[in-house]
């Protein structure tokens, strides 16, 4: 009898704890669907740019330093 | 380009961030959500600003020491790209705050202290652009940029440790302390760190090489007037 009290127990916890966690909104349908990737994407194009700038930069004040 | 292995470690690791902070999992944590990724692009912010800070704190020194006005563009140029970092850390701080806390500004005891900090290093530029002396100018900067950076020490280290703060992590909030920045979060925060101070490193060092080549130039303007 016992042990069936301590299952059912057990059993509820690990229910409610899995909803739990189900209910704390996370952007899932993104990551479900691929479109997070695309966020990523664009990120990444911004500071592939801004790099791509600051080097640029860099190369242009070794010149004027070099002058 | 020169040295430039840290310049490319410094894009591969935004790089990384970026691709991994929006990517790998993260802790589900309630009123948090995803913006708990924050940490990856918010908390850097301040580290960059605090390593910049801690350089013009540093030239300052060495100016006064030294009295070589090349110290000063070093400190100067390190404190802008400081408060260009301290400016973009409010800032994504303040969109972060609007949608968490349900406003931009409530006070946190750490909003306060970095505005103060934030109030001291402007009150800094604007001090400097009041003096045209080059020398003047240079010396009460320097003993003006040690003073701010003591204060700044308080105000972001002390004072927001000895009170509650809204801040997650901070007096009961929910926060990284549990999962104690859990190993995976671990995994992109370091680079983040990493990468963002090392960027705002080269940033400060492109403006201080533009601070350098003018500087040579008025000095051999002024030789060649000096020699008619």
């Amino acid at each position: 009898m016992r042990a069936k009290y301590a299952l059912v127990t057990i059993l509820v916890l690990l229910i409610t704890t899995t909803i739990a966690q189900a209910q704390t909104e996370m952007a899932d349908t993104m990551r479900s669907n691929g479109k997070i990737y695309v966020v990523v994407a664009v990120l990444a194009t911004i500071f592939a740019g801004i790099f791509a700038y600051l080097i640029y930069l860099d190369k242009k004040i070794t010149k004027a330093e070099r002058s | 380009m020169r040295s430039w292995w840290w310049k490319i470690l410094s894009g591969l690791l935004v790089g990384y961030t970026i691709i991994g902070g929006l990517l790998m999992p993260v802790p589900r944590l309630d009123i948090l959500n995803e913006t708990i990724r924050n940490l990856y692009f918010h908390v850097p912010m301040w580290f960059t600003m605090i390593v910049l800070f801690g350089g013009a704190f540093f030239y300052s020194i060495k100016y006064l020491s030294s009295g070589n006005l090349k110290d000063d563009i070093f400190a100067v140029q390190l404190t802008n790209t400081g408060i260009f970092f301290s400016i973009l850390g409010m800032l994504t701080g303040m969109e972060w705050a609007q949608y968490t806390w349900g406003e931009a500004w409530s006070n946190d005891p750490k909003q306060l202290g970095t505005a103060l900090c934030m109030l001291i290093y402007f009150a800094y530029s604007i001090l400097r652009n009041g003096i045209k002396d080059d020398e003047k100018k240079a010396k009460i900067s320097a003993v003006y940029n040690i003073f701010a950076f003591a204060m700044m020490i308080p105000l972001i280290f002390i004072l927001p440790r000895m009170v509650d703060s809204l801040h997650p992590g901070n007096g009961g909030n929910p926060g990284f302390k549990p999962y104690d920045l859990n190993s995976r979060m671990r995994l992109v925060f370091y680079p983040a760190v990493i990468g963002w101070v090392l960027t705002g490193c080269w940033i400060a060092s492109l403006k201080t090489r533009v601070g350098l080549i003018r500087f040579y130039k008025e000095e051999k303007a002024l030789q060649s007037d000096f020699e008619k």
